[in-house]
């Protein structure tokens, strides 16, 4: 196992987790996985192998049990990620209201393509499918919060107001 | 008349004050005060409510085959996991108006006998999930949730589970295997989840949209709620409406008018964006099949279609489609029905779990085959092979992924051959940026 020592959270999320444990009946914490494993990732920006093996401890599961939970789900990000991850919508609905050319601008106002991030470490570009805003597309999410109805200009606004 | 929706633009709705004002929690006081368990429970019986996550299977009877053995705690369940492609009804209730939602939770986990609730929100609606849980504290703040509640003697606690990003999860018992912490792999069935569902006890799983409406029923009675809409196809529907419309959103109908009416009329789309035709619909999310104008309009036999379970169904799928969750895409004459089937196929490919070969195998050839006609390089025989490829999936899988991403590339094959065609003809012409086929004579030719 690796060395999960200097990982730790802060003593308010250790609460918070511990009150999510106590949402599922008692031997049952596993279900706090996805959960914290969200919590994780905002603390670290990334699910590294250490920061799960210490998700792990914490909820008195094996590491692989969270390993194969965290290559599951599309959410969390298991290499290391800009500042700001940007992830769009490519599916149908989207495409339909002019997705394919915002993204597009996107990638070239940023200079990368999908999956990578900037040299700066501060943009990483990842395509996700549907986001549940279909009547608002195009859509991205930048963490928890959902940008709609792109247009290239609107981009360019997002852009330039996370890069300052 | 709208039953979910009727209060959603007030201002401050979103509070437990102003939601009370305007009518809220007066369902939970009248089956917690004077009703029992199994009155709830008929009510919604009698209203004929069927599931609006897509399956359309009743509410009141999925209820009734819940096993109550003694001792035993059961749950309920919230699929709020809305992932269908075309779908974002659940997601713009719960944000506008988190309270429909925790209204009709409480008053079914009450008519259920389940002392702990959950609503599964997918995990990418974080800010959503805030939102539902701050409602739920003016809840408990209020004596709403909690230990006996109103002076009932009954105990609920309700708490959200985010998902990871899987529209698998949205499968009911893929749904239980994450909020268990584990992968979204669908389980064999038998055993249900009425009988072995969250920790091998007792749930019911029901959608966001089915549960909220239970408030009203509680209010108004299930006969009241039959009135609405037509035949089996009851009460009211909410709609999401993307694409192509003058104005796309979140409508909620009465089942039951004309689907003309509801592309048209101002009261919903508001019809085609201006300078533009109907080409074509997908009715009810991504996984039911695409109909051209003319057969989403009318159907086979010449009747003007309905927004019903059963009148989108009409023809079956040689000439019909479904209602499914209601997420309602609509494309003018600038679609590309061979792009938007690539954009399914690659939906359905990177969410498929992996877990049946006919499903993990059978996605990953048509999201290659699909790209490959799309990208110029298709062959003649690709066309049979896509549906070759399709009907070997469909029935073949555990859960109905495999038939949904069967369903669409079927369909668009069905209805649109001669579009595949050109793209395999002429691929000169159709990689050119922004190419589309033009169908001679069709209705959406311009």
């Amino acid at each position: 196992m690796t060395n999960t020592q200097t990982i730790q959270f802060p003593a308010d999320t250790l609460e918070l987790v511990h009150k999510i444990i106590n949402r599922y009946p008692e031997g049952k914490q596993k279900s706090a996985l996805l959960p914290v494993l969200h919590l994780a990732q905002a603390e670290w920006r990334w699910c590294s192998p250490e920061v799960m093996d210490y998700v792990a401890s914490l909820l008195n599961i094996k590491p692989i049990e969270v390993y194969e939970v965290a290559t599951f789900y599309t959410m969390f990000h298991l290499e290391p990620v800009g500042e700001h991850v940007i992830e769009y919508c490519r599916t149908g609905p989207c495409c339909l209201m002019g997705g394919v050319e915002v993204y597009d601008h996107l990638k070239k106002k940023l200079g990368i393509e999908t999956g990578e991030t900037t040299a700066d470490g501060k943009f990483t570009i990842k395509e996700v499918e549907c986001l549940a805003a279909c009547g608002w597309g195009p859509v991205f999410q930048i963490r928890e919060k959902y940008y709609m109805n792109l247009t290239t200009e609107k981009v360019d606004e997002i852009i330039d107001e996370l890069s300052k | 008349m709208k039953i979910l929706t009727e209060h959603i633009d007030v201002p401050g709705i979103e509070t437990i004050d102003v939601f009370r004002k305007h009518g809220g929690y007066s369902a939970l006081e009248k089956a917690l005060k004077t009703m029992s368990p199994d009155e709830v429970t008929e009510e919604v019986k009698k209203s004929g409510l069927r599931g609006r996550g897509g399956a359309g299977f009743p509410v009141g009877m999925k209820w009734s085959f819940l096993a109550k053995p003694e001792g035993v705690p059961r749950y309920l369940v919230c699929n709020a996991d809305e992932s269908e492609p075309g779908t974002f009804k659940d997601h713009y209730l719960m944000m506008k108006s988190p309270h429909t939602l925790i209204e009709g939770m409480i008053v079914s986990s009450f008519a259920l006998g389940a002392n702990t609730s959950y609503i599964y929100v997918r995990g990418e609606l974080m800010y959503v999930i805030h939102i539902l849980e701050k409602a739920i504290q003016e809840c408990y703040d209020k004596g709403l949730l909690g230990k006996n509640i109103l002076g009932s003697g009954y105990d609920l606690d309700l708490f959200v589970q985010p998902g990871g990003g899987a529209y698998i999860c949205g499968e009911e018992t893929a749904l239980l295997e994450s909020l268990e912490g584990k992968r979204g792999n669908p389980r064999n069935k038998p055993p249900f989840p009425a009988v072995k569902g969250l920790w091998q006890c007792p749930t019911v799983v029901n959608n966001v949209e089915s549960i909220a409406a239970t408030s009203w029923i509680v209010n108004n009675g299930g006969e009241e709620y039959a009135k609405l809409g037509v035949g089996r196809s009851t009460g009211t529907k909410l709609i999401s409406v993307s694409g192509h419309v003058r104005k796309p959103g979140v409508y909620e109908i009465p089942l039951g008018i004309t689907v003309e009416d509801f592309i048209y009329a101002d009261e919903w789309c508001g019809g085609i964006r201006a300078g533009h035709k109907l080409k074509a619909v997908v009715a009810g999310g991504s996984s039911v099949p695409i109909l051209p104008a003319e057969l989403i309009l009318t159907t086979a036999a010449g009747e003007k279609r309905l927004m019903t379970y059963e009148s989108l169904s009409d023809g079956g799928f040689a000439t019909g489609t479904m209602l499914g969750s209601g997420g309602f895409v609509v494309m003018d004459e600038t679609t590309c029905i061979v792009h938007n089937t690539l954009t399914f196929g690659r939906f359905y490919h990177h969410e498929s779990c992996g877990q049946c070969s006919p499903c993990r195998e059978g996605t990953g050839w048509m999201d290659k085959i699909l790209y490959r006609i799309e990208h110029g390089q298709g062959r003649q025989e690709d066309i049979d092979l896509l549906v070759d490829v399709a009907k070997k999936i469909e029935g073949n899988t555990i859960c109905p992924l495999g038939d949904a991403a069967a369903w669409p590339v079927a369909a668009a094959i069905r209805h649109f051959r001669d579009e595949f065609e050109w793209h395999v003809k002429h691929p000169e012409k159709a990689t050119q940026p922004g190419a589309v086929f033009m169908r001679e004579g069709a209705s959406w030719t311009l």
